[in-house]
């Protein structure tokens, strides 16, 4: 049995549930910001895998790969802002669970 | 040789994220994640991109997993409780079909036209990297490198500490 594209896409989907699981059932901030990096690095191994699988011999495609830099790059941002921004919250409300975070709602 | 590494690295994947979701303390969510990064990187070494695999170890299970222990660490989240049994059961339907959807959509149609790898990785991969990088995609390269900078500057905004934090906040 070789390894194909639909296995390596099977692995990003089963991460992408679990993040997408993660975001559903947790109520800690920190955990559903960790369950959102996990769906992001799924789609960063689905570009990669189509990258590699698209390879041609006159004409390595990069495209995928570089997709995958710049989101590398766009996901630390990305981390360094939420987690500020979560670090701000609890020093407001001295809790990071989402039950207890309903300022907005009313 | 290589099905082993692929099933071996994908449990390597799979196992911790799951108990990323599902581990009560943030801590030890943290910890899984950098096992499940490490694992990720491995796939990706199977996929023969190893500059994208060294970016995944430093980047992801270096950096960004060390900033949320070092929040973890700052803020003493503690520990969540039990999820009430309705929301559980909910959500893991919702991963269920999502699942189910996602072994049809992949494994349904049969052997796709890109099943197997027909060429060889390019040599060199960094170098090819790097002259696309500062050719075709220089404008985004330095939009990022611009957006890294409006991050800094925005969480040093965010964590400073303002006024109305000590009298109430009326903003």
């Amino acid at each position: 049995m070789t390894i194909g594209l639909e296995h390596y896409l099977f692995v990003s989907v089963l991460l992408f549930a679990i993040g997408f699981f993660g975001v559903l059932l947790r109520k800690n901030t920190l955990v559903v910001f960790m369950c959102l990096e996990l769906m992001l690095s799924a789609a960063i191994l689905a570009l990669i895998a189509f990258s590699r699988y698209n390879t041609t011999p006159g004409a390595p495609l990069m495209e995928g790969n570089l997709f995958v830099l710049f989101i590398i790059a766009i996901a630390a941002c990305e981390v360094a802002v939420g987690l500020a921004i979560i670090v701000a919250l609890w020093r407001r409300h001295q809790t990071v669970e989402l039950d207890e975070i309903t300022e907005l709602k009313h | 040789m290589r099905e082993i590494l692929f099933h071996f690295f994908a449990a390597l994947t799979i196992v911790p994220a799951f108990f990323v979701a599902t581990s009560r303390k943030p801590v030890n969510a943290a910890m899984n994640m950098m096992v499940s990064f490490v694992g990720l990187a491995a796939l990706f070494v199977l996929l023969e991109t190893y500059f994208l695999a060294i970016l995944q170890i430093l980047v992801y299970a270096g950096a960004i997993v060390v900033l949320f222990l070092f929040i973890i660490m700052l803020i003493d989240a503690g520990s969540s409780p039990h999820p009430r049994l309705l929301r559980f059961l909910a959500s893991l339907a919702a991963f269920a079909l999502m699942v189910f959807a996602g072994y049809y959509l992949v494994f349904g149609g049969g052997a796709g036209p890109f099943a197997e790898i027909t060429a060889e990785a390019p040599g060199y991969l960094s170098r090819t990297f790097g002259v696309s990088l500062f050719t075709t995609y220089l404008l985004p390269f330095q939009m990022t490198g611009f957006m890294l900078l409006i991050a800094m500057v925005g969480v040093i905004v965010l964590s400073r500490r303002f006024e109305s934090d000590e009298t109430g906040g009326e903003q």
